[in-house]
């Protein structure tokens, strides 16, 4: 499965008067993990929500590939690949880890007639979830309900479900969130074991995770991109350190 | 067409509207704040006019009347809240409907116990009886009372929201229920008046209804089906809705039942005709509905975007 | 105990206990017996399809009445013009709740929680005001049915025909009910109660879904109403009116939201419980309504209690604790 190219061009979105994105343009290229970063409130999440359509934008387009997703609803964009995972942990609580994955991992074969064989037993359903599961050091609690998960094993249900889910584009808000060192540690390795095979929008807080995975970066102050570049150009941008460390002028 | 026959087809319908408005305003409030679902409420309506009338025939007092059917409608509704609301309003809707659905069984089989089964008469009160005289139609003065009742009450509830403290707190409970609870307002207090309030108006508009209406044991079931129409229809949580929408389907379930039989007799044959018009007529609202939901799933006066 | 541990144990005890019924009529010489059980597995029928919407997928259907007043009437109006051939009936009944249930659940199925509750309550007595108001059909008296469904091979001609029918069509039911249950396409309707955004999320469409489930219940609440007619021999308007809606949920509530057996125990015990009060006073209601209003208010928590009969022992405590407080949806 071919990773696409996602583009943004001139995005924006009111909440009232508040102009919460504010003519995003972005390109993210193929197999690249591009990171999103921005101090609190500059709507990060909101831009993801744009992309996948759970939000209606006011302006601007959004492409994936060359296909014009733009007021497309989710389930348009899931079919073109694009899966994301929640900054807030958003699971099926009632059910297992397995029940879970397996539900993610049927999305492409679709639910229509399928009324009678049970869905955790399905050949190639259980094939993907076990793999799945072994990625995201999940087997061992595979049966246990994610109500009863440990917070980190929550998020780590929260990204293999998008990864069951076959995906060609993947969102990823804030997937570290609440992670302990060791719990954030080897989600960067899954992470980076997934470069290439994905076209990766990473939304992060945890600068050591963007700088160590991201070919790219961007940085969200606003609803506006104020500097996008290489973790280097970030790192010494003027605007992107004022935005960060604030100045005299601002306070 | 007769121009002052369809005048008086009009103030019906804007007669009912307003006594649909009394209702639904009270259910569209104790939904829109306390996300309660009352389907008890029909049976305040019952509890209003019960008591109304009883009283009115005892009394001779249309005021007394007025007053006793009120504050009865309002006490029942205080008890039924402490007892049956308090304890699900964190629950699922289910468990609300279930239990209120049980206590309208109850209420109407006690109407029945106390009152017998068939409907109790009671007259319009003497001081308002007559008619009086309106761009060539004559229009009983009773009827004309309730529409100005509704406009009372409507400017009262405004006031009421927009103006007092009650009703910023009021207004603050629809989106934050938890911060009005943390800046000290007594919660269950604010619920409580607001339960009562609700039940007041029923109680109203039950009493209201009895003299034209006729009292009997399950008056407030159909009345209640309409209600929940009407705030499905203005948006759930706004009274500016319920009123616009209490008074949009009153008029037009009354004008649809007086026209459209005679309107189809003009394509139809006379029998076929009254069927289809009658039967057409008994579904508008409903098709109403659908219509607005189609397009506004969230009502006509609750803006929702996605 | 375990969901699939429950099942496995009440549902063929239950099958075999009610297959007795008619015989146990037989040797006490009380044909009644039959008649009130087959009313009791009618009503069965009803709130199991019920509870594919409610207890799957959360969505409080107020409005169920409709199909068994449709399912009667499919049998009353074509018996009213001399189609007693139960094929033909059938046939009209199943189409007739399809083309129903999608129109009317495409239109509920745009609100939330409480509208759609109110919805398919408003919906339900349009069509018993519209069998109200059509005279040729009986008006407010309903329709006599004077020839039982004729499926060649049998008639539904007497209670115990009847009896039989929904028996058999009961225990399909139930039996599907369970596999549908871990199947694919029933495990995202009840994602669709859990968490109806994560569910779109993945490219399936939660409207979709649950409409499917909505025409399912219609059509097979339609065929309890088919059966119903022959039953009793007649269509009438007060099969739509909303307390039949109102006690079809009491039962599912009753008997325990989302099991496979729940509703069928939930009429068992409801209808016996009416029979009893009956013979106690006419004003039974007076008894019932707060009966119903203690169910109501000790099966509260039952939804997340039901979490825990779903899945393994270990998660009671955390799956009580994830029960989102009053959402419907």
């Amino acid at each position: 499965m071919t990773a696409p190219s996602l583009t943004v061009d001139g995005l924006v979105r009111y909440f009232g008067g508040l102009k919460a994105t504010d003519e995003v343009t972005l390109q993210v290229r193929p197999g690249e993990l591009h990171a999103i970063i921005g101090p609190n409130g500059a709507g990060k999440t909101t831009l993801i929500n744009l992309l996948t359509g759970e939000l209606a934008s006011d302006g601007g387009r959004i492409l994936i590939g060359d296909v014009d997703v733009t007021g497309q609803p989710i389930q348009q964009r899931v079919q073109r690949g694009l899966l994301r995972s929640y900054q807030i942990t958003s699971v099926f609580d009632s059910f297992t880890v397995r029940e879970n994955i397996c539900l993610a991992a049927r999305r492409k074969r679709g639910v229509r007639m399928a009324v009678w064989k049970p869905l955790v037993r399905d050949s190639e359903t259980m094939e993907v979830a076990r793999r799945i599961m072994a990625e995201c050091q999940l087997q061992h609690v595979a049966d246990e309900a994610a109500a009863n998960l440990a917070y980190g094993q929550r998020r780590q249900l929260e990204i293999a479900m998008a990864l069951a889910a076959d995906p060609r584009l993947l969102l990823l808000d804030e997937p570290m969130a609440g992670m302990s060192a060791a719990e954030g540690a080897a989600a960067i390795e899954l992470l980076r074991s997934l470069k290439g095979q994905y076209t990766i929008v990473l939304v992060e807080h945890d600068m050591n995770a963007v700088f160590s995975l991201a070919d790219r970066i961007s940085v969200l102050v606003y609803g506006k991109v104020i500097a996008t570049g290489t973790a280097d150009e970030i790192r010494n941008h003027p605007d992107v350190r004022k935005a960060y460390l604030g100045d005299d002028e601002d306070a | 067409m007769n121009s002052s026959l369809f005048l008086s087809q009009l103030l019906n319908g804007l007669q009912l509207g307003v006594l649909l408005f009394l209702l639904s305003s009270g259910l569209t409030l104790i939904f829109g704040i306390m996300n309660f679902i009352n389907l008890a409420h029909g049976s305040l309506y019952m509890v209003g006019a019960f008591v109304g009338a009883a009283t009115y025939n005892a009394s001779g007092s249309f005021l007394f009347s007025l007053v006793a059917a009120v504050a009865s409608a309002a006490i029942v509704g205080l008890v039924v809240e402490h007892l049956v609301a308090r304890p699900l309003y964190r629950h699922d809707h289910l468990y609300q409907v279930l239990a209120t659905f049980g206590l309208m069984m109850f209420f109407n089989e006690l109407a029945i116990v106390i009152w017998g089964n068939r409907p109790y008469f009671v007259t319009i009160p003497e001081v308002i009886r007559g008619s009086v005289q309106i761009l060539g139609a004559s229009y009983p003065i009773y009827r004309l009372l309730i529409i100005a009742v509704g406009v009372v009450v409507a400017f009262g509830a405004w006031y009421l929201i927009q103006k007092t403290r009650f009703g910023m707190l009021v207004r603050a409970g629809t989106t934050h229920a938890s911060m009005v609870s943390v800046l000290g307002a007594n919660v269950d207090l604010l619920k409580k008046s607001l339960f009562m309030l609700g039940a007041a108006l029923a109680g109203l508009a039950g009493t209201l209804a009895g003299p034209i209406l006729s009292v009997q044991s399950g008056m407030g079931d159909p009345v209640l089906i309409l209600a929940l129409v009407v705030i499905v229809v203005g948006g759930i949580g706004s009274i500016r809705g319920a009123l616009f929408a209490a008074i949009l389907i009153a008029v037009i379930d009354t004008l649809g039942r007086a026209y459209l039989p005679g309107l189809l007799a003009l394509v139809l044959a006379p029998t076929a005709a009254n069927t289809v018009g009658s039967a057409l007529a008994s579904m508008l609202i409903y098709l109403l509905m659908a219509f607005v939901l189609a397009f506004r799933p969230h009502g006509l006066m609750v803006s929702a975007k996605r | 105990m375990t969901f699939n541990k429950w099942t496995r144990l009440s549902l063929p005890v239950l099958f075999i206990l009610l297959a007795a019924i008619p015989f146990v009529a037989q040797a006490t010489d009380e044909p009644f017996y039959v008649t009130f059980f087959a009313r009791v597995l009618v009503y069965a029928l009803a709130a199991c399809a019920l509870n594919i919407v409610l207890g799957f997928a959360g969505l409080v259907s107020f409005g169920h009445a409709m199909f068994i007043g449709l399912g009667a009437y499919a049998v009353g109006i074509l018996g009213h013009y001399g189609i007693s051939n139960g094929w033909i009936q059938l046939a009209a009944c199943i189409a007739v709740c399809i083309v129903v249930a999608v129109m009317v659940g495409a239109v509920c199925l745009r609100t939330s929680g409480i509208g759609f509750i109110m919805i398919t309550l408003a919906f339900s007595q349009m069509l018993y005001f519209l069998m109200v108001s059509l005279t040729p059909f009986g008006g407010d008296d309903g329709l006599n049915i004077y020839e039982s469904s004729d499926f060649g091979l049998f008639t539904l001609s007497g209670s115990s025909e009847v009896y039989w029918a929904t028996w058999a069509l009961l225990l399909v039911l139930a039996l599907f009910l369970n596999r549908l249950r871990t199947s694919p396409f029933g495990m995202v309707l009840q994602a669709t109660h859990i968490n109806p955004r994560r569910v779109n999320a993945f490219g399936y469409s939660v409207f979709r879904v649950q409409l499917s489930a909505y025409v399912l219940s219609g059509v097979i609440t339609g065929l309890a109403g088919f059966l119903l007619a022959n039953l009793t021999a007649f269509a009438v308007p007060s099969y739509i009116a909303w307390h039949v809606s109102g006690e079809l949920i009491v039962m599912i509530v009753i008997g325990g939201i989302g099991l496979v057996t729940g509703p069928i125990f939930g009429a068992i015990i409801f209808l016996l419980l009416e029979e009893v009060l009956k013979g106690w006073t006419e004003h039974w209601m007076l008894i019932m309504g707060p009966i119903i209003v203690l169910i109501a208010l000790a099966g509260r928590n039952q939804f997340a209690w039901l979490k825990v009969l779903f899945n393994r022992p270990s998660s009671a405590h955390a799956a009580i604790e994830a029960q989102p407080a009053g959402e419907t949806r």
